[in-house]
């Protein structure tokens, strides 16, 4: 049976009203990618100006759904002040918790920290694209590949 | 008892007696009953249309038209007396008129393509709606792409009807064909289809109407619309996925060239040269889907012995969501077209629609959240996406009422 207080958490729901780090970014961003969901037409540009390997600041724009929303305003939170290759370990974790393909007890939650209110979104399939969208946009851009899409 | 509370009552009765005849409905999701409401997307199959087609692989199963022994023959009648009873239904003049295809996508690619090929060229024109599905709109694109045609939109007013007035003015010397749905499959709204194709034939430009999200709703006459192709799904009228109809005038489909090459659609191949069958197996190349086409004509079937009934219950029930969702302050209904059939869109509050999907779901209750294959309109719009409710003829005020209830809940969360 699934419960929704487990998918939206009072802490997703914040999140979602009141995203962090929201808005263009000045000065001008080293790294940006777009995420988009043709699925449900979300779509997030995630900036990142990265200093040497560091990421110094990083925001979103756009639009989409609570989840995918509050995913990408904690993500910010998160990888502020993270190099690089945290950043990627980072990525790695959150999606494979995002994905279900690892239970909680098996990720580093240590690493996860506050993303841990997300870990419910594996129970609803259709939804895990939404939580995962900003985080693809992350990774591309500071791969500086082209636009993410989770389709 | 007075007489009308007494209609009421044995309407309620039969409605019952449908809601029984589909199996899918008696369940539990989510630990509570379903409320069946996304059949815009696709509709739930009664008993009737499921048992047709396991008697058929149970009992008939051959390929068509090319065998000699019994059950080939009887496949082939199967075949050809759904193609009778399709004709019946819409009122074809005959029934070669009537094409199997695999859905009404299938059937507007058909004719883009073929009529396409035959009567469109560079600097060519061909109307479309701002309404238009996904299906309705791509096809023509990829016809303007190849031929060098241009595509022209007749755009809508807020309220979600067509600017006929504008409509009037895009019809040119240039224009080779209109494709327009009859029903918008976001909106509900039903299109005056037959002024357009008036005012369209009065410029001698032929018409195609896009019936997917009609045909469930209304009885559809060809011959009184005077329409050159006319297009549906099986699966939205209460019968399987994957064949669907596509309708054409004699006169334009011999003029077209064939679709598809394949067995069927030949008369006789040769490496030097091929001669094609008749209509309608011109554009019925390979071995069709069989089950499905039976499958078809039962559904045929069953929308023809309720549609009478069922045109007025349907009415009374959009009347009533309309206004139970329109009393509860947070939820707004887009647009608010003249005459409104099957499907109805609307928002609450600033809540996403993925979002609202997702609380009515664990109600038990199936909605369809998005941009409903329509992205042009909801960009005319200024929204990313909707939530839909779309009704079937099993669908009682009970269901609006659960619909009604959930809402709350979503405010709850995000209010």
């Amino acid at each position: 049976m699934f419960d929704l207080t487990e998918l939206y958490q009072e802490v997703i729901l914040d999140h979602n009203k009141s995203p962090r780090n929201f808005g263009p970014m000045t000065p001008p961003p080293t790294h940006q990618a777009e995420g988009y969901n043709p699925l449900c037409g979300d779509r997030f540009t995630v900036y990142v100006r990265l200093n040497g390997e560091v990421i110094e600041e990083i925001r979103f724009e756009g639009h989409g759904c609570a989840i995918s929303k509050a995913s990408a305003s904690m993500m910010t939170e998160a990888l502020q002040g993270m190099d690089r290759e945290q950043a990627g370990s980072l990525f790695a974790e959150i999606h494979d918790m995002l994905t279900g393909k690892r239970q909680l007890d098996a990720l580093d939650t240590d690493k996860l920290d506050k993303l841990v209110v997300l870990s419910g979104v594996c129970e609803f399939p259709v939804r895990v694209k939404c939580a995962t969208l900003a985080w693809h946009a992350v990774h591309n851009a500071l791969k500086a590949q082209g636009p993410a899409t989770t389709e | 008892m007075n007489a009308p509370a007494r209609i009421r009552t044995t309407a309620a009765v039969e409605l019952l007696a449908i809601r029984e005849q589909f199996p899918t409905l008696a369940q539990t999701v989510h630990g509570k009953p379903l409320v069946y409401l996304d059949n815009a997307a696709t509709s739930q199959k009664p008993w009737c249309v499921i048992n047709a087609i396991a008697a058929y692989y149970e009992h008939d199963n051959s390929n068509v038209h090319r065998g000699v022994h019994a059950l080939s023959q009887r496949a082939t009648a199967a075949c050809e007396t759904v193609r009778d009873k399709v004709r019946d239904f819409v009122n074809a003049a005959e029934s070669a008129e009537i094409l199997f295809t695999s859905g009404a996508t299938e059937a507007i690619n058909l004719v883009a393509s073929s009529y396409g090929a035959h009567a469109v060229g560079s600097g060519d024109e061909i109307i479309i709606s701002t309404l238009e599905h996904h299906s309705n709109i791509v096809p023509w694109q990829l016809l303007c792409e190849r031929s060098g045609a241009v595509l022209r939109v007749i755009p809508i007013s807020d309220a979600g009807d067509l600017d006929l007035d504008a409509y009037r003015d895009l019809l040119t010397e240039r224009t080779r064909l209109v494709a327009v749905g009859h029903v918008s499959n976001a909106l509900g709204t039903v299109n005056p289809i037959r002024e357009i194709i008036d005012l369209a034939h009065n410029n001698g430009i032929p018409v195609l109407i896009d019936g997917a999200q009609a045909i469930p709703h209304m009885p559809v006459d060809v011959q009184a619309l005077d329409c050159d192709f006319y297009t549906f799904s099986g699966h939205k009228m209460y019968g399987p996925t994957g064949v669907g109809v596509l309708y054409g005038k004699r006169r334009l489909l011999d003029a077209m060239p064939p679709y598809q090459g394949g067995g069927d659609m030949i008369s006789s191949v040769r490496f030097e040269g091929t001669t094609y069958n008749e209509l309608p197996y011109k554009f019925e190349a390979g071995t069709p889907n069989i089950a499905g086409i039976v499958g078809l004509g039962t559904a045929v079937d069953f929308v023809q012995a309720h549609l009478p009934k069922l045109v007025p219950l349907e009415a009374t029930l959009m009347e009533y969501a309309e206004s139970a969702l329109s009393a509860i302050d947070d939820v707004t209904i887009v647009g608010a077209p003249q005459r409104r059939v099957g499907a109805l869109s609307f928002l609450i509050g600033n809540v996403h629609p993925h979002d609202i999907g997702t609380v009515v779901d664990l109600q038990g209750i199936a909605i369809r959240v998005g941009h409903h294959c329509a992205q042009p309109l909801m960009e005319r719009l200024g929204l990313v996406s909707t939530a839909r409710a779309s009704f079937g003829i099993y669908n009682t005020t009970a269901d609006i009422d659960r619909l009604a209830a959930a809402i709350p809940e979503v405010m709850r969360i995000f209010g």
